[in-house]
């Protein structure tokens, strides 16, 4: 019982965190864009205009919605929904800080610790491009159809250098438990450097991050929703709320990515150098929330990142995204992939 | 180009409202999959018949018509429609009104690039660039407002001259102006140039041969991008533009880029044009006249004329038929981008749809001017 | 280079009559002439009009007849033409030798009764929209033309808004949708 209330309250806070950040990466793009362009940007709701994002929540939930007449209403329904799911699902294995024990009851600072928690990662980041697809096909729309065809193409493309990239991490560290992984991030690498995936796997991390952005739709990699070619892409029929789940749906994603990017990559909550376990006492509370903290403030920097990106770069054209994806991304994650697995085998055989 | 079967392609109509599809141009695409097969530009969707209405209004009545056909750059219209009435009329305009127009055309230029540089960038997915030459193109109309209270829609100059002398803190404005262009062109230029994608996205995209590009009628910054030097404040130099040291930036495959490549290099000519043009301007005495002697009411003697002015899009001109009266019995205007606007099936055909964004923001197709 | 006199040498049995005025140089020529005439003009190596500016359309039918300004309140004074000795419509060609830097204006009338004219797409792929615009315009054929459409009024509209008795406020057409 005590167990399962631990569970809910685990899931209703990540759910409402991710939300929330959702919420206020849509204001942080503002502002960020606004700062980059020499403009003063949302000011007016609230402190530096912080609730905009309510403000616009509002405004998406109270428009009229609208289906187009010739629409397929099922399928045109459906897609928000589908593309939703599976970017707030994804978090669920995600470890975002380490334990906290209290009355000698371990409880860990993730909703779900399977041991297929990359795999399930990779399943549910395939998953998201039903939604565009369908949303795409059930609008009716030639603007929207060529939207949800581009991205099929795209995530399915960058899909495969994505999990290889990941699997190079996985193959360093053993496991597929992202705790696991997590938790092995602890310590040195080669005496100088934290023991982090990212000096592990510096190609890989690179790849990853180029297959992050493309998964994410962002620019450069924005095509299926390029506004000056195809209007708004998949979803240029969408109105109201459903638009929003879309919109929403998508910071969602890039939270995740850059949650994993940091999990995976940047040594999760660990601090370089510094053994926090064995400073603030492994399992009491303010090692909880201090691993928690650590980790929110690397995912925002990466949140920032995906702002700063799309801001700085111009859009790809559709076949030079597939020429990256194919011919540089997925050859160059096999390389990644073999050299990683060389030197595991030397070192097994050197090691012992 | 007629040869294949159109009823293969799925057609994809883009505008009259879309995005990329400036003012309210249309062009119905017939794709395969991304890549155009074949594209139909649909125009007239802001004719307005200025043509007509000219045959009613009187020569003065006509400029602010000028206005509204380039309005990225109203003034640039204005000064090639007086110009044309004045060489019907045979009249010589004074040096300094002469200079005063040159300043203001060339700074409408500076205008009109910076718009077009911007626009493309935010067409190939960059916005950043657009936000720092936007931000200088309202400096300069500033300067536009403070001389005449227009912003956009300038009516500048006069039949026979121009109405105001230069204010008296031009020079101040201008100090404080300058040196804010060439960042803003600067950091556009650090930004798009040399980045990978945009070199990627617009190297080699809609490339057109010089002979293609007389043989379609172009000119201006399009033409110059395919490496035909001609430019005609240089060929057919009009006011003082003889007398100034200039260089024509000519490109070499006529695409995108070098499009592109021209507009940045044209906005530091124009600087150096207005420095020359200013440094002339103070030797003049104060009291210089800025009308030459027109009567008030313009009755050109009978006959036709055609003159031409280098606007930014290429060559604006004017066919005025007088008939004695105080109104023009027929002006055409020849728009420039509307000759280059003709091109664009061929110009895009067998690239993809985004080629074609790209291609269009880079002709600056201006509806106004293309419809008129 | 003396233009005029190259021209004249050139076009010797074709020109209607010559001119000049504010350095332009006016060159009339029969309309059945005009696709001849400009091929000379084109490929001549002399003069070389490679480039062709624009094509204008000019309705004469009231040229000159309205000597002064109606007064106000008058309907301007439109006497049916006398039987005009001129055709009615004009054709002009603004030229250009890029090679020369040279300016040239053709002209052909074309009148009331055979309202075609040869196209000259032939020579400059560049008088494709200029024609049609003169088509949509005044309502002249151009013989060969690739595609004689409408180019700025929709298809379904009758009359042809730039010819002098066609009123300034238009007749009250509307525009039908017409969905595909």
């Amino acid at each position: 019982m005590i167990d399962l209330i631990i569970a809910l309250i685990k899931v209703v806070g990540i759910w409402s965190f991710t939300l929330g950040v959702a919420a206020v990466m849509t204001w942080v793009e503002r502002r960020g864009a606004a700062l980059i362009q020499d403009r003063p940007g949302p000011n007016r709701a609230g402190l530096f205009g912080i609730l905009q994002p309510v403000c616009d929540g509002i405004k998406l939930f109270t428009k009229e919605n609208i289906v187009p007449e010739k629409a397929d209403k099922v399928l045109f329904n459906l897609g928000p929904i589908m593309f939703a799911i599976p970017a707030f699902s994804a978090f669920a294995v995600i470890p975002f800080g380490d334990r906290i024990i209290i009355g000698g009851k371990e409880i860990l600072l993730q909703i779900s610790n399977i041991d297929i928690g990359f795999l399930y990662i990779v399943a549910l980041g395939s998953l998201a491009v039903y939604g565009v697809i369908i949303g795409g096909w059930g609008s009716n729309n030639k603007y929207s159809i060529l939207g949800g065809l581009r991205s099929t193409a795209q995530l399915i493309s960058y899909e495969v250098p994505w999990g290889l990239a990941l699997l190079g991490v996985v193959l360093v560290y053993g496991t597929f438990n992202l705790r696991e992984i997590a938790l092995a991030q602890q310590g040195t690498f080669l005496g100088i450097l934290p023991n982090w995936g990212v000096f592990h796997q510096p190609l890989g991390f690179i790849l990853f991050m180029v297959a992050a952005y493309a998964e994410a739709n962002r620019v450069p990699f924005d095509l299926p929703e390029a506004e000056s070619e195809i209007v708004s892409g998949y979803h240029t029929e969408y109105g109201s709320m459903k638009l929003g789940v879309y919109l929403f749906g998508e910071y969602v994603n890039i939270t995740t990515l850059s949650a994993l990017t940091v999990t995976f990559y940047f040594g999760s909550w660990h601090l370089p150098y510094i053994n926090m376990a064995s400073f603030l006492g492994d399992g009491t509370i303010i090692y909880g929330i201090a691993s928690f903290l650590i980790f929110c403030l690397k995912v925002s920097f990466f949140l920032w990142l995906f702002v700063w990106v799309r801001w700085t770069v111009p859009r790809f054209r559709y076949d030079q995204v597939m020429k990256l994806g194919w011919k540089s991304l997925i050859p160059l994650a096999l390389f990644n992939l073999f050299i990683t697995t060389l030197f595991i085998q030397i070192k097994y055989y050197i090691g012992g | 180009m007629n040869n294949i079967n159109l009823d293969e392609y799925i057609k994809v109509n883009i505008g009259p409202s879309h995005p990329a599809m400036h003012g309210t141009l249309r062009v119905i695409a017939w794709t395969d999959g991304e890549t155009v097969m074949h594209c139909d530009p649909e125009i007239g969707y802001l004719h307005r018949g200025v043509e007509k209405l000219g045959e009613s209004f009187t020569y003065h009545q006509f400029i602010p018509l000028t206005d509204r056909m380039n309005y990225c750059s109203a003034i640039n219209s204005n000064v090639a429609y007086e110009a044309a009435v004045e060489k019907l009329m045979g009249v010589e305009i004074p040096l300094k009104a002469q200079l005063i127009r040159t300043i203001m055309c060339e700074l409408a230029r500076i205008a009109d690039h910076q718009v077009c540089v911007g626009i493309l960038g935010v067409d190939l997915g960059a916005f950043t660039p657009f936000f720092y030459l936007i931000i200088q193109r309202e400096e300069i109309y500033e300067i536009f407002e403070w001389y005449n209270g227009a912003r956009l829609t300038n009516t500048f100059g006069r039949i026979g001259g121009v109405e105001n002398d230069l204010p008296a803190d031009f020079d101040a404005r201008w100090k404080e102006l300058k040196p804010n262009l060439f960042k803003s062109i600067d950091e556009t230029d650090k930004l798009l140039t040399h980045n990978r994608i945009w070199m990627d996205r617009t190297i080699g995209v809609s490339a057109f041969s010089p002979e293609d590009a007389l043989n379609w009628g172009f000119t201006g910054p399009c033409l110059r991008a395919c490496g035909v030097k001609r430019d005609l404040r240089k060929d057919e130099p009009y006011y003082q533009y003889a007398n100034f040291k200039f260089d024509v930036p000519v490109g070499k495959n006529g695409d995108v880029f070098d499009r592109y490549m021209i507009r940045m290099q044209e906005m530091h000519e124009s600087i150096k044009i207005i420095d020359q043009a200013y440094e002339m301007y103070k030797q003049l005495p104060p009291d210089a006249p800025l009308m030459a002697k027109v009567p008030k009411i313009i009755k050109p003697p009978v006959g036709e004329v055609y003159s031409s002015h280098e606007t930014p899009n290429g060559e604006l001109g004017f066919y005025i038929k007088s008939d004695g009266t105080d109104k023009p019995y027929r002006i055409k205007v020849r728009p420039p981008c509307y000759m280059i606007y003709q091109a664009f099936p061929e110009l895009v055909q067998g690239e993809m749809i985004a080629d074609l964004v790209a291609c269009l923001s880079s002709l600056n197709v201006i509806a106004g001017e293309l419809d008129r | 280079m003396e233009i005029k006199g190259v021209a004249e040498k050139l076009l010797a049995g074709y020109i209607v009559n010559i001119s000049e005025r504010c350095n332009d140089i006016i060159i009339e020529v029969d309309s059945r002439n005009i696709l001849k005439c400009l091929t000379i003009l084109k490929n001549n190596e002399n003069i070389a009009f490679d480039f062709l500016v624009d094509v204008v359309g000019v309705d004469n039918s009231q040229y000159l007849l309205k000597k002064d300004k109606a007064k106000k309140g008058e309907e301007p004074a439109v006497e049916a033409p006398k039987a005009p000795a001129l055709p009615r419509y004009e054709v002009v060609y603004l030229l250009l030798s890029l090679q020369h830097n040279k300016r040239l204006i053709v002209k052909a009338r074309v009148s009331e009764d055979n309202m075609t004219i040869d196209t000259v797409t032939s020579l400059w792929k560049a008088a494709n929209w200029p024609e049609r615009e003169v088509y949509d315009m005044y309502g002249i054929k151009f013989n060969g033309h690739p595609d004689m459409r409408r180019l700025l009024m929709w298809d379904e509209f009758k009359d042809y808004p730039l010819r002098k008795d066609y009123p300034l406020e238009g007749k009250g057409e509307k525009r039908a949708l017409i969905y595909e």
